[in-house]
């Protein structure tokens, strides 16, 4: 859900950034991050606790607490929340603590 | 390995306040900011600033950011500004080394300012870790700069200034806000801000907390129970609310990890939200050379972190023999208004918890 008005901020129409979110083609937009641009789409589950994989969303959109976490591009433990989203990029949701990549 | 003169951890209100009054001075510096974008916390924040017109009273905090980020992108030559940049290991003798693009790079400095902030408390209930619970300020960020709702129906837990504030700018979003709930038996933010939800018809318990969250894959409701004197739940007085969202606004703590990376002695002070670095009249730790300002030596406004930024930025290039032309007077200034930003009964813990952090010159 995006806000289209509002008292004091303006939100132009962006350009569309298309990426793939677990294997679907989505889009967000520019300016978006990642973690914004999924939950725009309804997607709050981002990531997984390391054992019990209780599904985890984002916390405190500033990068510190890592519970938005994902694969990004292969690479893991990609914090979405400070993120941008980049067209083309590949998003995983992620299931344990990472594997090494190159 | 880089050498510089100053390095600036955090490109938030106190780091780039430092920055400025470093360049007026004559000090070059490099700024580290770990998110995309300069400004920090005040990107975000769209009501206006109390305070006095040299804290930018009046002025949106989304505007003040403006103000501080042009104010150190007037001086290309003087100050260097690393985004992207996660500052991932310091050292005693002032190595820092940065992560930037999976690239490692070493930087060597005469000095650095610690201006990382802080960040958002957690509340302990079962189930808080559900998607769709998250900081206040989180949910501030998703809205008032990437344009998204958190959901239809939010709960906001606690009435400290971020609460109510935070609790009306969703209200601005389109959001319902069902309640605002509090543990302590009075409102913990400004009447100004408290008196207009009420008006909007936002209910504020006080004496009340959230008993626990309910949801499989993300947040659907949450109960929530009154509180005893103590702070204790009340058996038989819980709710349960429908919810998509929950806010938690419990306070903050300081980012202090990168202080207790080098040793410097630090406090848990509660009335400054945490682990906060000893700190004598220039905002000097126990490490030689190492200074801090902002929320990461206490957690106030961000009128008292400009500030605080402002008389570091100044003192910092005095002691590496860049004197700004007005130094007295500036710093006289500075002084005078971080004691008029905590005068008064809100100031009081502030005050007092200062105290408790302050090294006497001699000491090193």
């Amino acid at each position: 859900m995006r806000i289209t008005e509002h008292p004091i901020l303006t939100f132009e129409k962006k350009a569309k950034l298309q990426f793939v979110f677990d294997g679907n083609e989505v889009y967000g937009y520019e300016g978006d991050t990642i973690a914004s641009a999924l939950h725009a789409m309804g997607v709050k589950k981002l990531s997984h606790s390391i054992h019990l994989k209780r599904p985890r969303g984002f916390y405190c959109a500033i990068g510190n607490c890592a519970s938005c976490n994902m694969i990004v591009d292969e690479k893991p433990n990609v914090r979405t929340c400070v993120t941008l989203l980049k067209e083309g990029m590949v998003v995983k949701t992620q299931l344990n603590k990472g594997d090494l990549y190159d | 390995m880089i050498n510089k003169d100053l390095v600036i951890i955090g490109g938030g209100p106190a780091g780039l306040s430092a920055a400025k009054l470093a360049a007026e001075s004559g000090l070059s510096s490099l700024i580290v900011e770990r998110d995309f974008k300069l400004g920090g916390q005040l990107v975000k924040q769209t009501h206006m600033f109390f305070g006095s017109e040299k804290q930018y009273a009046k002025t949106r905090g989304i505007d003040i950011a403006k103000i501080l980020v042009d104010d150190v992108l007037k001086y290309p030559e003087m100050v260097e500004v690393m985004t992207d940049t996660t500052v991932v290991g310091l050292y005693e003798d002032k190595v820092i080394t940065l992560l930037h693009n999976d690239e490692y790079i070493k930087v060597q400095s005469k000095a650095i300012i610690i201006a990382t902030g802080a960040s958002e408390k957690v509340l302990a209930f079962p189930n808080n870790d559900l998607p769709g619970i998250y900081g206040a300020g989180a949910v501030q960020t998703l809205m008032n700069v990437n344009g998204v709702l958190p959901g239809n129906d939010v709960v906001m837990v606690g009435s400290g200034n971020i609460g109510l504030i935070v609790s009306y700018q969703l209200m601005q979003a389109g959001v319902n806000v069902k309640c605002v709930i509090e543990a302590s038996s009075s409102i913990g933010g400004y009447k100004v801000h408290a008196s207009k939800l009420k008006r909007l018809g936002v209910d504020i318990l006080t004496s009340h907390s959230v008993k626990r969250a309910n949801g499989t894959e993300a947040l659907e409701s949450i109960v929530i129970s009154k509180l005893d004197e103590n702070w204790d739940y009340i058996e038989g007085t819980e709710k349960t609310i429908e919810v998509d969202s929950l806010c938690i606004s419990v306070g903050l703590s300081p980012l202090s990890s990168l202080l207790s990376m080098i040793g410097v002695d630090m406090k848990y002070v509660s009335s400054l939200g945490g682990l906060v670095p000893y700190i004598d009249s220039h905002h000097e730790t126990s490490v030689k050379d190492v200074y801090v300002a902002g929320d990461v030596c206490g957690v106030e406004e961000a009128s008292s972190a400009i500030v605080e930024g402002y008389l570091t930025g100044l003192i910092v290039a005095s002691s590496l023999g860049f004197k700004h032309e007005n130094y007295d007077e500036l710093y006289r200034d500075f002084k005078a208004q971080l004691e008029n930003l905590r005068s008064g009964p809100f100031g009081e813990k502030t005050r007092e918890g200062l105290q408790e952090i302050a090294r006497n010159h001699d000491v090193k």
